[in-house]
């Protein structure tokens, strides 16, 4: 380009923005609203980045807790190498960002009228609403187990309440004892969770109840880091974890909850302890609000996590499907921030960029033995996919070193991420 | 002359100009200056492909008690050869091998970039 036509090309744009500037005024003065939906990973990230991208939206964040409880790191706290406290997060921060927090719980949505009411009667309106309320367990999706089994075969995949009760009754547990845990068929939250769940309770027994033994039933044949879940059990719990595929009969059709009984095909598991990790589906308001399909999850534009089914919702973190992205904390925390520049662009009238998100999931196999699972993803025909080449799990082959370096990463992941997001 | 030009932009470009404005015909340079006068307000430059991600684990701000460096204001050099290193096996890795497999040289760059113009 000549400098003479760059000259003319600067002069044009100051004139355009000076006579677009009273419109762009005009819009700013209007602040555009936007509603976020749920206190965890993904809304507390979303609110929090959506204020420092854009100071003059106003952004609510309807959150019915005081309190957040984070389910990563909560399995050390079921297997007592954790305090519970640690896990527990404040919003008071979220005044700093000017992030107005609304406590109660959000009871319907109306995505044409653009308005979200609340259980305590206020409605708020939007122009732009986040949906990241997280998961609810299907009470409907294995005979036997409701919510009043989850007292007697705690579920604790929700933290807090839940995970003291598993905790205490493994203390309760006489030496000699047999844990039975159930793990669903995919999708559900934090793929390895189970797996690390079963390593540390492991751990707990071989440390404290030396005579007791692990059984894990599994509604499915091939789970997340499996190779290096079962190289350290083979290493580190042989003869104490029993692992039970879906092949050998570990689908488990119902529980009886007054015998601490799990039914499969083929035998009946009668435990000690008993923990259920039940079938899962995105919280009730995203049905409500008619982002969730028939899966019972929501299918979003991966480029700016909208609805494909309601426009002017975004869905974001857990409840959401976001192709070969787990349901991880991480992910969620990545897909917020991704998901607010997404909002700022959309109301300000602008494209899009392709966002590019990262996940990182440690699992803990013992106190000092960690594990991880990376991926990197970009949109792919409608989808999140692997970027092919990336990603990919630790090392099988791995020494001590390593394994202990990749536990002190999770614990500093925990940190910095519960620092950025409530910090 | 043609610092005049520039000198008058120049309030209007803190993130440098849209490609659009470069080369587009009168709509576009309309259609620019629109959508620009909103990225300004927003006072938030463009963060490249990944870039956000990277607070996860890398703490954005300063008081966080993890191995982990903080890539806020380190030499965009530094950073792209690290990264760099790390993509190839240079440099022993554990997850960061795997994740600067997901990343190009221009989208490396990028990244040193935007992470060397932080704050400390």
């Amino acid at each position: 380009m000549t400098s003479r036509r760059r000259f003319l090309a600067s002069t044009a744009a100051a004139a355009a923005a000076a006579v677009l500037a009273p419109h762009v005024a005009s819009a700013q003065a209007a602040a555009a609203r936007v509603v976020v939906v749920g206190g965890g990973f993904a809304g507390t990230t979303c609110a929090r980045t959506l204020r420092k991208l854009d100071p003059a939206l106003s952004v609510t964040l309807v959150e019915a807790n005081a309190d957040f409880v984070a389910c990563p790191f909560s399995n050390e706290v079921i297997a007592g190498l954790r305090d519970l406290k640690q896990q527990q997060f404040g919003y008071t921060t979220l005044a700093r960002d000017g992030v107005t927090l609304a406590h109660s719980s959000a009871t319907a949505v109306d995505p044409g009228g653009r308005t979200v009411t609340l259980e305590n009667g206020t409605r708020l309106s939007f122009d732009r609403l986040v949906l990241a309320p997280g998961i609810d367990l299907r009470w409907d999706g294995l005979p036997g187990y409701t919510q009043d089994a989850a007292e007697r075969m705690p579920h604790a995949w929700k933290a807090g309440a839940q995970t003291l009760l598993l905790r205490r009754q493994l203390e309760a547990m006489d030496d000699g004892g047999v844990v039975v845990m159930s793990a669903p068929a995919n999708p559900f939250r934090c793929p390895p969770g189970p797996y690390e769940r079963a390593s540390l309770i492991a751990y707990y027994l071989k440390t404290k109840k030396p005579k007791s033994k692990l059984i894990l039933l599994d509604a499915k044949d091939a789970f997340s880091k499996q190779r290096l879940f079962q190289s350290a059990w083979a290493a580190l719990y042989p003869g104490l974890l029993e692992w039970v595929g879906l092949s050998a009969g570990g689908k488990v059709t119902s529980v009886e909850p007054s015998s601490l009984t799990f039914i499969t095909d083929f035998a009946r598991h009668k435990a000690a302890v008993a923990n259920v990790i039940p079938p899962q589906k995105a919280a009730r308001i995203a049905e409500l609000a008619g982002v969730a399909d028939r899966t019972g999850w929501c299918p979003v534009d991966p480029s700016t996590f909208e609805s494909t089914l309601q426009s002017g919702i975004h869905v974001i973190g857990d409840a959401a499907i976001m192709g070969a992205m787990p349901k991880s904390a991480f992910a969620a925390n990545a897909q917020a921030k991704a998901c607010a520049a997404a909002v700022v662009a959309r109301l300000a009238g602008q494209g899009v960029a392709e966002p590019r998100l990262i996940n990182t999931c440690y699992s803990l196999v013992a106190p000092d033995y960690g594990i991880s699972v990376a991926g990197v993803y970009r949109p792919t025909n409608g989808q999140l996919a692997d970027i092919a080449g990336a990603g990919g799990v630790s090392p099988l082959d791995a020494d001590a070193a390593f394994r202990a370096q990749e536990a002190l990463y999770a614990q500093g992941w925990f940190k910095t991420i519960t620092a950025e997001v409530f910090g | 002359m043609v610092s005049v030009a520039k000198t008058t932009s120049a309030p209007l470009r803190p993130f440098g100009a849209p490609p659009q404005l470069r080369r587009g015909g009168n709509a576009a340079i309309l259609t620019a200056a629109l959508l620009w006068a909103g990225a300004a307000a927003a006072a938030s430059p463009e963060a490249p492909a990944g870039a956000l991600s990277c607070s996860g684990c890398h703490p954005a701000g300063k008081g966080v008690d993890t191995p982990v460096l903080s890539l806020a204001g380190r030499a965009p050099a530094d950073l792209a050869a690290a990264m760099r290193d790390f993509r190839n096996g240079a440099r022993a890795p554990t997850v960061m091998g795997r994740i600067a497999k997901g990343f190009t040289d221009p989208e490396i760059d990028a990244l040193a970039a935007w992470f060397g113009a932080q704050k400390d």
